[in-house]
């Protein structure tokens, strides 16, 4: 199971990468790994204001249809939308595809994230 | 697999020949604007009738049906259709009727959706009933309406969320969002249930209602109904039962007495009439004398000892389906209870949740069980330890039972269990069917485990071998091109 050092991580399979103001969002190996082939992302227009919890983007595999959730609030700048075309790009490096960009809007919300030992020992839990 | 009817197209083999015409023929374009007149020639295969019939006859041997076999769907109740009630259906005086037809001609047929309306309240414990939805979603659908309307009545506007546990049918996270609110997801504690705790917290002024299967999606019935119902409506919310799995407590127990306020049927489930082939549907919804006045116009009532539609309601959400739902399934419905009886009814249950208990019981050396207590009338397996000893899947094991003859049970549903199988054997099936299908599950955990290449690459004596599914998930190719 790939989990990169760098990143934050949420108990809902989904990473973070901090880069100045804003940070990038994806799903993690063991997401895509669950999963199964995925065949649809259906991304959020930029510009939208985002709250904690609230569901960023559906992607739906040949198993289920799972909303991810915004693990901070802010406003959306980015969405990838080289997954609409290509959603098994998730499957084949999850973490080099983004999925979307979003401002942090509150720093403090970070705090509430896992590292990378954390986020492994949950993984393990759930195996 | 068969070629399309276009591919069969024999040009001229449609011919036939008709008596001289004894009324003067005119030219279409005298009677219809040349806009509106087709230009082109219209694209149809032309075929014998023969060939007709031999195409759509090959087609028939394809399909699977409840009466080629067990098809034990976790969560969609494929119980056998007496054919009785399709004799019923099918009387004259029934297939005969126009919607349109003045209410004293149709007396008998207004009778017998009365009658159905009664019967329905009487085992769901409500007050009223419409018969007007046309399916289950949209049963919902009207259902959350009246959620809706009750609470803009009493002016409590500020409601604009449901909830909906994280076990729910994907239709109530979709009915409630058709309606407009915005959908808040309540866990599962360990032992499969709604986590008391989490649903309180998540219960507020902003709640509309909160929408529950019962028993829910893993077969378990909710042991805290009671509490969970006054969590709800301490909070102002409604209850709102989802029929789906009432074919596990019909008879036995009773969502209005559980505390529910508003319930769906899925009559083409419970009450035995043909699903899953394209065929209508019937959604009827229930609900508690305080919401009666919303309900979907007209209501059937009866004033003396006559039927009438009743359409002076201010306060109805409306018609939400035209004429008045889909009446010959209705008619199944009736004949269905009435052949049945109320001591058939609770039988019915009885055996449904006797049935899935005995499978559950015989597979568990098989399969991991992951909530392996009594259940009701389904419960969901898992070939998680199969994934891990040799990668063999629950779609695999799903594919391989197809080259058993059967069809196979819902999988990876509900969501919150990995690998899941759920399946639902319903009441009509006898203690031997349900052996011989336990003994295809059990061969399968065999060669899971012996020649797991072979339950990967099922199933082999299908029509139709492995299909890409992903592929045909990511570039579906929907229309016939030649």
């Amino acid at each position: 199971m790939n989990i990169p050092k760098e990143l934050l991580y949420t108990n809902d399979h989904e990473w973070l990468k901090v880069d100045g103001d804003k940070a990038y969002i994806g799903i993690t190996d063991y997401a895509q790994h669950s999963m199964g082939d995925i065949v649809f992302v259906e991304l959020p227009e930029v510009d939208t204001e985002i709250a904690v919890g609230e569901s960023l983007v559906v992607i739906e595999s040949v198993k289920a249809v799972s909303s991810v959730f915004s693990p901070i609030s802010g406003t959306i700048l980015e969405a990838n939308e080289e997954l609409e075309e290509s959603p098994e790009s998730l499957n084949e490096d999850p973490y080099t595809n983004y999925i979307v960009a979003i401002t942090i809007s509150n720093k403090e919300e970070l705090k509430e994230l896992l590292s990378a030992d954390e986020y492994e020992k949950i993984c393990k839990e759930e195996e | 697999m068969s070629k399309l009817i276009f591919e069969k197209d024999i040009k001229g083999s449609n011919k036939f020949s008709l008596p001289p015409c004894d009324v003067p023929q005119v030219e279409i374009s005298q009677h219809i604007p040349e806009k509106y007149l087709r230009q082109e020639e219209l694209n149809l295969p032309e075929l014998s009738e023969i060939e007709t019939v031999r195409h759509f006859t090959e087609l028939s041997h394809q399909a699977y049906g409840v009466d080629d076999g067990f098809y034990p769907l976790g969560s969609c109740t494929m119980k056998y259709n007496p054919k009785i009630n399709e004799w019923a259906a099918s009387l004259p005086g029934f297939t005969g009727l126009h919607p349109y037809q003045p209410v004293d001609t149709v007396q008998g047929a207004m009778e017998l959706m009365y009658n159905t309306q009664e019967m329905l309240c009487e085992i769901t414990g409500m007050d009223a009933m419409t018969l007007q939805p046309a399916a289950g979603a949209h049963g919902e659908m009207t259902g959350v309406m009246t959620i809706k309307a009750y609470h803009q009545r009493n002016k409590d506007v500020k409601r604009t969320k449901i909830i909906v546990p994280d076990s729910a049918h994907g239709t109530n996270p979709a009915s409630a969002h058709v309606v407009g609110y915005e959908v808040v997801e309540v866990k599962s504690d360990d032992r499969g249930l709604v986590d008391i705790d989490d649903l309180r917290e998540k219960m507020n002024d902003e709640v509309a209602g909160f929408m529950l299967t019962n028993p829910n999606t893993l077969g378990l019935f909710e042991e805290h109904i009671k509490d969970i119902a006054a969590i709800v409506h301490n909070a102002g919310g409604l209850l709102y039962y989802d029929g789906a799995n009432l074919n596990a407590v019909m008879g036995v127990s009773r969502p209005g007495d559980m505390g529910f306020d508003i319930v769906h049927l899925n009559l083409h489930k419970t009450f035995s009439t043909p699903h899953g082939g394209g065929g209508p549907g019937s959604g009827p919804v229930g609900v508690k004398a305080f919401l009666a006045d919303f309900l979907p116009i007209p209501v059937v009532v009866k004033e003396a000892d006559k039927y009438i539609f009743d359409y002076d309601r201010p306060l109805s959400i409306g018609k939400i389906k035209e004429f008045y739902g889909n009446f010959g399934v209705v008619i199944k419905t009736y004949a269905y209870l009435r052949s049945l009886g109320a001591e058939g009814i609770r039988e019915a249950s009885q055996n449904a949740v006797l049935n899935a208990n005995y499978i559950r019981n015989k597979l568990k050396d098989y399969y991991y069980i992951p909530f392996d207590r009594l259940c009701k009338h389904e419960f969901v397996a898992s070939s998680r330890n199969q994934v891990k000893e040799n990668g063999v899947t629950t779609l695999d094991v799903a594919k391989r039972l197809m080259d058993f003859g059967y069809h196979p049970p819902t999988v990876y549903f509900p969501l919150i269990v990995e690998e899941a199988l759920m399946i639902e054997p319903t009441e009509t099936e006898s203690k031997e069917r349900l052996d011989t299908f336990i003994d295809a599950l059990v061969e399968i955990a065999r060669e899971a485990k012996e020649k797991p290449e072979l339950v990967k690459s099922a199933p082999h004596t299908t029509i139709i071998k492995r299909v890409d599914e992903v592929t045909a998930a990511r570039k579906p190719v929907v229309k016939w091109e030649d």
